[in-house]
């Protein structure tokens, strides 16, 4: 089992934490786990992205150039990340804040209103755990109760109340289909 | 043992020093290890040592030199340029047997570079550095737990010797997250013997002097002299390398630090697909392990060697199967290959290969 995943988003958007969480539960999962940041010149409101790798095996390169899944998160991020995934592999949208439709025919892809599904719950600020759900739901790669251990480890200060919206957001993402 | 704990490459490497003992941290702010002095401003404090942001990097080496000579664990880390500043000072260390730890979280070069992973700090590293007549002990994690878990060993070759010992990593292991458990009980500085050269209140014994000069006739040979020999010994005993399948091996790939692991992740796709590649990869850069790469090429003609520079660890792979084998180089300078990137040059040889 390898999955080579590629999150990107705005800064601000939880694409970091959303990365490292998913290290966290893999590990949780006793998988082999990595995680890298781009951490270049970044700033307020620009893009931020990170590279997990979930896998049985020892992980060789936490950069991920060919990923079997792309989470993106805003609209910048899908002309990016959308040439680098493998054929047959996962392109998951924040159909929320992204208008563009991918070029490529030989890719899975699922829409997600991310941020919609977020609010009804009853904050934006978990759009990036409802594109987890949707990861998790889609490929079977890791499991809700995996991510809902690794939550209060990643996010030490939050409140049980945030949590547990959080949850929520990863098993309503997690009743994603491929139309 | 421990439970694993998800890290950073550069906190890892923070929490082994502590955990190994470190009570003195010196340092100044540069990407890609920023992570290393945030962790140790508070960190230290914690378990009652010192953290200093010092107003330079030249500021920060020589307060080790001040704190090492007391006889405590000491460290500072840097990143490619920052680590030149400090090498006057690294090299005064050397100069005065001081057992200073120290690490460079190597980026992008030669100047200023990028603050991407590179490896191009090999030869300084493995050389001495600074100026005159010394070497460093260089330790190469080819991930986050072995970030945590060889900073304590340092601490050990470094006393053991006298002689400064560093950790040579990169961006990459020091940006990355991984899972660590560190495998040493947590070390208590008070625990530890004073050394006998050790700076300290001199009632009642002889007076002691950490110096690097000694302007005496004849005096500064025969301190090298002396030195050398210890050099020697660590040659002879303190060298550490891993082999992976190298025993049916038609070739043998050569790589440290990130490029091991990338390598390996292509030699297991070369294997998949039955070819007879292995992988040798040194855990000590200095001292190289010379004699366990030989003892291959005994079986092995053809090494493919991988590094993030031009050709320089490859000058030592040269050196230890002294002309015995063909060594090929696949050069990747301030670039990060992927295992298929180093697979495709793996075929390209092992076709070649009679």
């Amino acid at each position: 089992m390898y999955q080579g995943i590629r999150i990107s988003g705005f800064g601000g958007q939880g694409i970091i934490s959303a990365g490292i969480l998913l290290a966290q539960a893999g590990m949780i999962e006793n998988k082999h786990v990595s995680w890298f940041p781009a951490y270049g010149a970044e700033m307020r409101g620009g893009t931020a992205n990170c590279s997990v790798v979930v896998s049985s095996d020892e992980v060789a390169s936490p950069i991920v150039a060919r990923p079997d899944t792309v989470i993106v998160m805003n609209e910048p991020s899908l002309a990016k990340f959308e040439p680098m995934l493998k054929p047959g592999g996962l392109l998951i949208i924040n159909s929320s804040l992204v208008n563009s439709k991918p070029q490529r025919s030989d890719i899975r892809v699922a829409y997600v209103t991310c941020n919609k599904i977020a609010e009804e719950i009853g904050t934006t600020k978990i759009a990036n755990m409802v594109a987890l759900g949707a990861f998790m739901g889609l490929t079977g790669a890791l499991g809700v109760e995996a991510i809902s251990k690794a939550l209060p480890k990643v996010f030490k200060r939050a409140k049980p109340e945030l949590l547990e919206l959080n949850v929520q957001a990863l098993k309503k993402g997690a009743e994603t289909k491929i139309s | 043992m421990a439970e694993k704990i998800l890290m950073k490459g550069n906190e890892a490497l923070a929490e082994g020093a502590v955990r190994a003992g470190c009570r003195f941290f010196a340092g100044y702010p540069i990407t890609p290890q920023n992570e290393v002095p945030e962790y140790m401003s508070w960190r230290m404090p914690e378990v009652g040592g010192s953290f200093i942001q010092a107003e330079s990097e030249v500021a920060a080496i020589n307060m080790l030199y001040g704190a090492s000579a007391t006889g405590i664990r000491t460290m500072t880390s840097s990143s490619s340029p920052g680590i030149s500043l400090k090498q006057e000072g690294i090299s005064y260390c050397a100069g005065a047997d001081l057992p200073i730890f120290f690490a460079n979280v190597v980026r992008g070069g030669p100047g200023l570079g990028n603050i991407a992973a590179g490896q191009g700090d090999y030869f300084q590293s493995t050389r001495g550095g600074g100026h005159g007549d010394y070497y460093t002990i260089v330790m190469a994690p080819n991930c986050v737990e072995e970030m945590g878990n060889f900073p304590r060993r340092c601490y050990e070759l470094a006393e053991k010797y006298r002689v400064p010992a560093m950790i040579l990593a990169d961006a990459i292991l020091g940006q990355m997250m991984e899972p660590v458990e560190f495998d040493f009980e947590l070390v208590d500085p008070k625990t530890l013997k004073a050394p006998d050269w050790a700076l300290g209140i001199a009632a009642g014994r002889e007076r002691r002097i950490v110096r690097s000069y000694d302007l005496r006739e004849g005096k500064l040979e025969l301190l090298n002299l002396e030195r050398m020999e210890r050099y020697r010994k660590i040659q002879e005993k303190e060298t550490l390398h891993e082999n992976r399948q190298t025993d049916d091996a038609k070739l043998v790939v050569a790589a440290y630090g990130t490029s091991s692991r990338i390598a390996a992740g292509a030699v297991k796709m070369a294997r998949d697909k039955g070819m007879k590649v292995g992988l040798f990869r040194p855990i000590t850069l200095w001292p190289f392990p010379a004699k366990a790469l030989a003892a291959i090429a005994e079986h092995v003609k053809n090494f493919l060697v991988v590094e993030m520079s031009m050709g320089q660890f490859v000058e030592d792979v040269r050196l230890s199967v002294c002309g015995t084998a063909r060594v090929d180089l696949y050069a990747r300078p301030a670039g990060v290959p992927s295992a298929d990137e180093v697979f495709t040059e793996i075929e390209k040889v092992y076709q070649g290969i009679r």
